[in-house]
Order: C-alpha cells, then structure tokens, then sequence
C-alpha cells in the first residue's frame, strides 16, 4: 500500500550514514510477526539491511525517541517522519525537548497505516504473515491454506481514516511527493458522543476506561508526554499511583494525562494505536482539541514551531466556564 | 428539623484577594450560607489545578465551585483569564465522561460582593443538593 | 513530623456564640501532629498572644493553628506572634471559623461541625508547611526614564529632588515632547513653551539627571532593584559635549530642503539641524540621509564653519550598559495616520491638517511665525470647520480608527476654536463632535466660552465627506439637532486626530516583559489601586503611554511615579513576599509553558547539566524562577504537567492535603 519502499529508505540511510552526515538511524525492525514492528536504532548499513523494514505496521512516531536520543549520541540522528510525525517534531521542538541540530529530518510519504485488529476481525487470529500488493493486502493464516486476499483501505487504522495531514511540516529533506493538509472528519465520533445523554456517555466511558489496566502504554508512546518525572509516577507529586484502585482511578488518570497533553497534543493517534485494551484514547484528546477549536479558534499543535498553544494563552472576551454549556444546550 | 437530610460536601477555591474577601464580607454582613461549603484559600484562581477539582471529586466532594477575582480585575493582572479557559476545558471534558455539569462551577465574586458570594453559594448548595450522591466521580476507599 | 499547637478563639461571642470552642478544641487535640490544644476568649490580644509564646516553648512547637477570624485580619498578627517566639512566622495556619463559619452559620451543632473541619484542613496543611525566608536583593540607587516629555522630564525632576540620580533616554535629538510642539494650552491659555521649556533647562542643569538624546533602549535585563539596560546612542556625528549650539552650521548647510519634523513637514530644514531654538540639549544632529558629506564624501561645510570642531563625520553608534534600580516609561503618543480616512481629503488638499499641525500653524515658532493661514496659498482662512473624533470612538468592526476616546480632543479644538476666534474675529468656526467631554477642573466652563463668549458654532453630527473644489474644501455634513444635512464650503478643515501609543511602546515592553491591553497601551498593575506601577516589579508609567491623557493628569501622574520609584530606591534592600514559585529542576523539562502564562517574565531557563543514573552527564534546559520578581499566583504551577513547579506556601500537596481533610 505504501508508494515508498523500504529499499529506498535504506538506499538514502546508507548514503547519509556512509557520507557521515549521520551517525545512526531511527527506524523500523521487524519483531515476530510482519504486523508487530518495533522502533529500532541502526548504526551500520549491514544493520539496516539486516533489519529495517518499512511496512503498512510502520505506525509508530519517532518523534517522542528524539528526547532520549539525542542527548546520547555525538552526531546527527537520521529520522523517517511520515506527515502525523512531523507535527509532533514541531511540538517538541516548540517545547525545546530536543537539539533540532542533531537530527537529520527527512520527511517520508505515508498512504495510512494498518490496524492488525482489522486484519484479524476479517481473517480470523493466527496471522502468519502480511504481504502486498497494491491497493490489496494478502493475509496467510494458520488457520487457512490460501493467503486471504483483503483490501488495503479495509483495514486502515482508525487514525489513518480521519487522516489530518499529508503535508509535512518539518524536514530536512522529503522523499516523494509532498501531500495536503485534508479536511478530515476527525471530530465526528466526539460530536456524536456529545449528542448523547450524560447517562449514555458516563456508560459508555465507564465501560472503555474500566478495560484500562494502567499499563501506561498510551503514556508511553505519546510523543506530548515526555515529562522527565511523569505525576503518576513521582512519589512525591500526592496523585502517584501505579495501578488502578478502583473505577475512578482510571478517570482520573485519563482526565489528568488528557488535560496535561491538551494543547499539546497533535492527535497522532499514538496512544490509541498501542492501547492493548483498544481504548479509543483518542477521543478524549480530540474532545480537547475541538473543544479548544470551537472556544477559541482553529489551533493545529505542531503546525509551526514556537506556537503558543490555547491553555497558556488568552484573550479578555474569552467564554465563560458555564457559557460552555449553554452554548450547547442551546444548540441541541 | 430532619435528622437524616442528605447534606452535601462543597470544597469551594476562592482566590485571596476577591473571592476569599467577599466570603469574609459574607460574614461581616451576616448573610447565611449552608455550612455544607468549605473554603480553601488560594493566591489567585489560577493557581487551581484540575487536580484538585478530581481530587476533591474522588474524596467524596458533591461539588466543587472555584471563585476569583472577575476578569480584568485579577490581582496578578491575568491569571482568572488563565482560569476560565482551563476550567471550561476541564468541566466540559468532565460533562463529556457523563459527569453532572452542575457539579462544577465558576463564579467571579469580587472583595464587595459579599452578597453575591452568599447568593452564589446558596444556589450552588441547592444545585447539587438536588442531584444528590456523587456517585460518578467518587473514590469508595476515602468514604469513611 | 510537626508538632502542631492548636489556639482556637472565642472572639468574644462572636465565635463561640454558633461554634462550641470547648469541643473544636477538644476535637481537634487527636489530629496527626497536634500536640497542643486550647481555647481563650481573645487569641489576638496580648493574653492570647503571650498563651501562644508559652505554649511553643513548653510544647516545643513546630507549628501553630489558629481558629479564628479572617487570615485577612490577623494572620499577620500571629505571624509576629511566632516570630517573636522563635518560631518561622511562615509555620502559622489560620482556620477562619469566623467570618467562614460562625457569622455564616446559625445552628451550633453545623458551626461547630464546620469549624471542626475548618481546623482540621489548617492543621492537614501546616504538617507540610516548610519554614520560608523572604528573599532579600539589592537596590541600585539610580532610575531610568524612557521618553524626555513632559511626563518624562516631570518624573525626571521629581526623582533627581529627591535626591537620586536619573537618566532619560529620548530617541528624538531633544527631549521636550509633543508639548514643546504646542502653542497655547487649555484651560489656562498660558503658552507651551513658557511653562515647559523651563522646566527642560531644568532638567539639562541638574547634576543629577543625565540625559541620553537621540538615543534608545534595546536591551533589558534583570529585575526591581537590578536592572541592566543597554542604550543605544545613535551617531549624531556632532560632538555633543563640544557642540555649543551656535547654529552656524544650520546657516551655512546647503541641503536645506529636507522636511522638518519639528513642524511635521510643513516646512523644510537643513542636513545639520537644531529642532528649535529652545532644543535641550543644544547640540546639532546631523541626518545621514540628507548630508552629502555621509554620503558621497563631499561638502563638509558645517565642520569647516564650526569653530569649536564639533563635527565628526566617523561618528559611530554607541552601546551604554548601565544598571537601574527602577524604570519608568513615558513614551507618549502620536496622532494616528490619516491614511484610512479618505473621506475627509487629507491626502488630497494641504489645507486639510490635523489638530498638531494647526498647532504649528498658530505657534509663534511655528512655519508662518503663528500666521494663521492656509498652508496651500497662505491665504488667511475665513472659514474654519474641527471635525471631532477622527479615529477615536471608532466602531470595532469598522477596522479603521480606535474604539477608545482620545480624551484631549475636545479640549484642544474648543482650544483652536477659540483661539482662532480671539485673533481673527472675521472667520468662521464650525465644530463637528459626537458629544463635548469635558470632565476636567475648569474644563466645562473653558468649552462654554468657547461657545457663548467666542461664537463658536458647535454643531452635534459628524462630517461625511470633505471635497476639495477650487479653493475652497466642500463639506457635507449632518445637524443631528435640527437633522438636517448641511454644506460648507471651509477654507481649512482641521481634523481631531486620535492619539496612540509610540511605535517604540511595543517592542519596549517585550524587553520590559510589561503588558499592554490590545490597543498597546502599557497596562497598570491595578486599575484603581497600582495607576502607575505596571505589573512588572519595578517598571512604572508616566503619561500618555499608559492612555490618553491631558497636561495636568500627564504631569500629576508622572510626579505620582516618581513618588513610587523614590520608594523603591529609599529601600537599601528589596525584601520579597516567600510565597513565590520554585521549580524542581530534577522534574522540570523545559518546556516554556509556566514561562507563558507569568505575568512578571519572572520564570527564565538555563541549560544545566545533571548526572545521570548511569553515571553519565546530560544537559537539560531547566526553568528558575527570580524570587524577586515573582508574585506568587500560582499560574505556572498549572501550566506545568510533571508538577515541577510547585508554590511555597501554597503547594500542590498542602492544597491536596486541605482538600482531603475538608472531604474526609
């Protein structure tokens, strides 16, 4: 599904790390199965060919490992950065997270990523492998003696679907054509959770939320959560908690990771990818985002470095707290 | 009076240099207010976390009203205007997880409308009052 | 741990006639922490003070409750109280069972209940108090003016009285302002320059002000009591301590067809100039986009007639560092551009000026020698229409103009009016306004004689169209009284500008980290309390750069300044308020955000280096908060998700702890 192949990004990896403009390389590695790739770092270009792959399970934003990387590594850093990626890369940079001196950007065109839920929903579990093919995708399984032969756009993640950006907005060096900012419908599940009843909403939330067992995955990938000490962590912070307690520990934990990203967050989509309890994490996010859209104006984080984001800014005819609700209640 | 009438638990904010002194106008004019409200003094309005809000909700809180100064007027100049657009993102994200909007509340009282901070808390009171529990939002282990 | 002593108060009856003291006290001795718990009838007079003394020695007190009135009232008091018995003032923590409770509530059983509770949640915060040091800086004992008008000159003067050394910096080549540009001022008559002028030998005679012209600010750092501020001084390739202002330079220059600011381009100067004769300092600036000599290399007449050898063609820009104990800004006004008002002809016909040029046209000094006359044919005018609040009061969505009322408009053109009508008693003035403001001390009675005395046609409507026809501008207008149109033909139409800040305001108050409201002006830290501290500690307004404003309130508020910034430099040290953010430079990551929303620029950021767990050493960006500039809001705490910032006195887990013993 992918226009870029995975020949060419290690073509170009090879020649800046051979030409030493870089010293390693951010990508991807297989893991077991051709749908479980894993962020990696490559040093040589034996390594790349040994081990890079570039697939339609290539979802993971690099931008957050920039943090850690880059106050490690003497040189430049080569970093792939589909569209969604570079939004987060202008955030961070906003937020002086990393040296933007260390890395060497080069923007990579993305077609949408898989959702392997979606592959196993249509083919059934015990997926062996994932090839190809154009707009179709072939799916062998164990269970099944001819690879099922699946479209592509069947199994989109749902991120990929409601696709934001195919610009991207920072790169040293872009491989293929640059794409458009699209006009998606991202915000459409949120206005239809708002159009329920309160009852409705707490039970729908109370059943997603309740399925989180604080692995802190979505923390984990999200590329705005990049705290040195995180709150849920720190001792020291009184909200420290590792697991949770009870039904509102996950709200909590929620609400606070949410609020602590808004403004911030670029709606990567991050942290519903790697939820394993496939929480639609990304609907509390993107109730901040258009939440803060409607208030306040049209904010993008990410679309440019050195925005100031809408929570540490004001105006003095800003809406009032209560006004919120009226506004809707109006509305509906 | 009826022994077992459900009272319930308001942790107000109120800002050190309006609200907090309105509520103490409150008091030197004598004006009732059901004790079901406690006030917790801050510098400003702006220095309310949304953690506290959720804190005070998983403790058992019924409600939780945070008053400063009104815009324009703020002591430091900009914080209340901080104040209104982080506590109209948090309370409509708590109405979106099906949280009884009534249960959270902004009001700007300055330090001479000790009237209107008595007003307020009264409405306030019966507001949630009427809802009754929060059940949505509260941590059963912190209930004695 | 805390070992926590317990005072609750009776106030008389005033608490313990709806709160049951006995049992507040009684409840609150199981508390974590307490070790001491009591009640007194009067826990603010010397008794109750004395109990509270004696009770930290003898319990050996780490920290101390008090339930009783306000924090508001007496938590000062108690401070003291501690302080005077060895224990950190900041170790106190009030419960307002008085004003929050008792006089609120009337049941006993519900004060008593919510006193209890009240105390707990002071006692749950006073476990985590930390004792605190007010932060202490020194004070440069010298201020900064920016801007040499009357409100700089007057703050100035007021400063340099009191005996401290002052410095203005005037980007013009004299200080003096738009009030040396005026001819007379209402509501005395008296003339501009005789009252002002002065006032400016004043100034250039007094040992301990400085003054830097044609010279600017382009860097601020530091804070109150410690500024440091680069100047720069641009090349007026004229020596200035040489210079004597002879003006035989300006004689003999032979560039002399540059327009004069000094008259706004009603007439020209030469190259080498002096504004006017009055200038202070006295010294002749060259323009290096007229002299021919700076730019081809050729001429050099005014060095060859300058007998001192003042002249000096290498002359370069020069940066100054110089340290303040206090600023003071006064960058004044400008009327706003005319550009957008097309319908009035002002890009068309000369003889459509605004209210400053008509003020030139009428001073003595001014182009004409205070002939009024039509700048077109130097005619005398016969025929005179003031148009009123052009620009100001302006419609937000029309998006020309200001919403604002410029407040000294109606005054000066009742002024003009006047004038005109005492001089040349054959011409006509008409006035256009949309209401007459004259809330001033002898203003409204200045505006009536205009009127009665002076004839003075005051008509309520607004000029639609101003055409310019032969020699005559024909006006349109409406007569919202008699509603009718009406049709002038005037000889000159003066037009009464709105007023805005100085271009320069901008970019000033970024390097001041002042704020300005949307229409640039500096804001004041309280709109009725702080008119003239702005909310950066230790920068102060004078003038028309905080809004409009008129001569007397300039000079009143500029001497209000100079009172505040004398305060400030009596102190030989800065004592801080201890309740000031912090931040925890382990957790903190950087990010700029709690720098966003501080009012004061009080958050700044180093790049530090820390060891790692592994032994390795990596650089990070860190905030640090300057305690002495810091107000204590509490707005960055929010602002930053790893809770690395966090406020003395009012920290993240003494608010959680109060929230969890109020809802225990």
């Amino acid at each position: 599904m992918q226009k870029i192949t995975r020949e060419q990004l290690i073509d170009k990896a090879s020649k800046l790390l051979s030409n030493g403009t870089v010293s390693c390389v951010l990508g991807w590695k297989l893991g077991d199965f051709d749908y479980d790739v894993t962020p990696a770092v490559f040093n040589t270009v034996e390594e790349l060919n040994e081990g890079f792959v570039f697939n339609d399970f290539c979802g993971a934003n690099f931008s957050k490992y920039l943090v850690a990387k880059t106050g490690k590594v003497d040189g430049k850093i080569l970093v792939f950065l589909k569209p969604c990626d570079t939004y987060s890369f202008n955030q961070l940079l906003t937020e002086h997270r990393f040296d933007r001196e260390k890395v060497y950007a080069v923007g990579i065109p993305c077609e949408g990523m898989a959702d392997i839920a979606k592959v196993k929903a249509i083919c059934g579990e015990g997926v062996l492998a994932i090839g190809t093919d154009g707009e179709k995708m072939t799916v062998a399984t164990l269970y099944s003696d001819e690879p099922a032969l699946i479209d592509a756009k069947d199994v989109l993640a749902e991120r990929c679907e409601n696709c934001k950006s195919k610009k991207h907005v920072a790169y040293d060096e872009l491989l293929g054509e640059e794409g458009d900012v699209i006009e998606s419908n991202r915000f459409d599940e949120v206005a239809k959770l708002e159009a329920m009843s309160a009852d409705e909403r707490f039970a729908f939330w109370q059943n997603e939320l309740s399925r989180c067992i604080r692995c802190n995955a979505c923390r984990d990938a999200c590329p705005a959560c990049t705290c040195e000490k995180c709150v849920f962590d720190n001792p020291t912070s009184g909200v420290e908690n590792k697991s949770p307690a009870n039904s509102f520990e996950e709200k909590l934990f929620h609400i606070i990771r949410a609020y602590h990203v808004a403004g911030r967050c670029t709606d990567c989509g991050e942290c519903s990818r790697v939820c394993p309890q496939n929480i639609p994490l990304h609907l509390l996010n993107r109730k901040f985002i258009k939440d803060m859209n409607e208030f306040y104006g049209e904010y993008q984080a990410g679309a440019e470095v050195g925005m100031r984001a809408p929570l540490v800014d004001y105006t003095t005819e800003d809406l009032e707290p209560g006004e919120v609700f009226d506004r809707r209640d109006t509305d509906a | 009076m009826q022994v077992n009438e459900y009272k319930p638990l308001i942790v107000a904010f109120c800002c050190n240099w309006c609200s907090y002194a309105g509520a103490d106008l409150a008091g030197n004019n004598r004006l009732n207010y059901p004790a079901d409200v406690k006030i917790i003094r801050v510098p400003c309005s702006c220095r309310v976390n949304p953690m506290f809000v959720l804190r005070a909700f998983q403790r058992g809180a019924d409600g939780v009203i945070i008053c400063g100064c009104h815009p324009g007027d703020c002591h430091y100049t900009s914080g209340n205007y901080y104040t209104r657009r982080r506590m109209a993102a948090l309370f409509s994200m708590l109405d979106y997880l099906g949280i009884e909007k009534e249960r959270t509340r902004v009001e700007w009282v300055s330090a001479a409308e000790g009237a209107k901070f008595a007003a307020t808390m009264n409405d306030f009171v019966e507001t949630v009052t009427a809802l009754g529990e929060n059940k949505r939002l509260e941590d059963l282990r912190c209930k004695k | 741990m805390q070992r926590v002593g317990v005072f609750v108060c009776w106030c008389g009856s005033n608490i313990a006639g709806t709160v049951d003291v006995e049992a507040v006290s009684e409840a609150l001795k199981n508390e974590p922490g307490v070790v001491f718990s009591t009640n007194y009838q009067y826990m603010c007079s010397q008794a109750g003070q004395d109990m509270i003394k004696e009770a930290v020695k003898e319990h050996n007190l780490t920290g101390i409750v008090v339930c009783s009135c306000s924090p508001r009232m007496h938590e000062a008091t108690f401070r003291k109280t501690a302080a005077a018995a060895g224990l950190n003032p900041y170790m106190v923590e009030i419960a307002n069972i008085r004003e929050q409770c008792s006089w609120v509530h009337k049941d006993i059983l519900t004060g008593t209940e919510k006193a209890i509770i009240l105390g707990k949640a002071a006692i749950a915060k006073v476990n985590l108090n930390a004792p605190l040091t007010p932060g202490e800086s020194p004070v440069t004992k010298r201020a900064l003016v920016i801007g040499g008008g009357i409100a700089g000159i007057q703050t100035a003067l007021d400063i340099a009285d009191a005996g401290f050394p002052v410095d203005i910096v005037e980007k013009k080549p004299t200080i003096g302002g738009k009030m040396a540009q005026l001819d007379k001022t209402f509501p005395t008559l008296d003339c501009a320059a005789c009252i002002l002028t002065p006032k400016m030998v004043d100034v250039a005679q007094n040992d301990k002000i400085r003054i830097f012209s044609y010279s600017e600010v382009t860097d601020v750092q530091g804070f109150v009591g410690n500024f440091e501020v680069t100047i720069k001084k641009n090349a007026r390739f004229v020596k200035e301590d040489i210079c004597t202002g002879c003006g035989a330079c300006v004689e003999k220059c032979p560039m002399k067809k540059n327009p004069n600011e000094f008259n706004l381009g009603m007439d020209n100067r030469p190259a080498i100039y002096i504004p006017f004769a009055q200038a202070v300092p006295k010294v002749a600036t060259i323009d290096p986009n007229a002299c021919t000599m700076l730019k081809k290399g050729k001429c050099g007449l005014c060095s060859k007639v300058c007998t001192a050898g003042a002249i000096d063609y290498t002359q370069k820009d020069e940066y100054l560092q110089e340290k303040y104990g206090a600023i003071v800004v006064a960058t004044g006004f400008n009327p706003i551009s005319m550009d957008k008002f097309d319908e009035f002809a002002y890009s068309q016909s000369k003889d459509v000026i605004t209210s400053l040029e008509f003020e030139r046209l009428t001073n003595a000094a001014g182009p004409s020698a205070g002939k009024l006359i039509r700048p077109s044919d130097g005619k005398h005018p016969h025929t005179i229409v003031f148009v009123q609040c052009v620009g100001s009061r302006c419609d937000a969505c029309a998006q020309k103009g200001k919403e604002y009322c410029s407040k000294i408009c109606c005054m000066y053109t009742a002024k003009h009016a006047m004038l005109t009508r005492d001089k040349y008693p054959d011409t006509e003035v008409y006035v256009f306004y949309i209401d007459v403001r004259t809330p001033g001390k002898n203003f409204d009675e200045f505006y009536r004689r205009a009127v009665e005395e002076y004839g003075v046609k005051y008509i309520k409507g607004m000029v639609g169209k101003v055409t310019p026809e032969g020699d005559k501008l024909k006006v349109q207008a409406s007569d919202l009284i008699a509603n009718k149109q009406l049709h002038i033909d005037a000889d000159l139409v003066v037009l009464a500008a709105a007023i805005e800040p100085d271009k320069s305001a901008r970019p000033l108050a970024t390097m001041l980290t002042a704020s300005m409201d949307t229409n640039d002006f500096f804001t004041e830290a309280h709109p009725k309390l702080k008119p003239v501290e702005s909310p950066t500690a230790g920068v102060f307004l004078s003038g028309a750069c905080q809004g409009p404003k008129d001569i007397p309130e300039t000079v009143s508020q500029a001497g209000a300044a100079a009172s505040k910034v004398i305060g400030l430099l009596c102190k030989d040290k800065l004592t801080g308020n201890p309740c000031v953010a912090n931040s925890n430079e382990l957790m903190c990551n950087g990010c700029s955000a709690c720098a966003n929303v501080c009012p004061y620029g009080a958050i700044s950021y180093e790049d530090k280096e820390f060891r790692m767990p592994d032994r390795t050493t990596k650089v990070r960006r860190v905030a640090s908060v300057n305690p002495a500039v810091c107000q204590g809001c509490g707005a960055c705490t929010v602002t930053c998700p790893s809770g690395a910032m966090d406020l003395k006195g009012f920290a993240n887990l003494q608010i959680m702890a109060e929230v969890d013993a109020i809802c225990k």
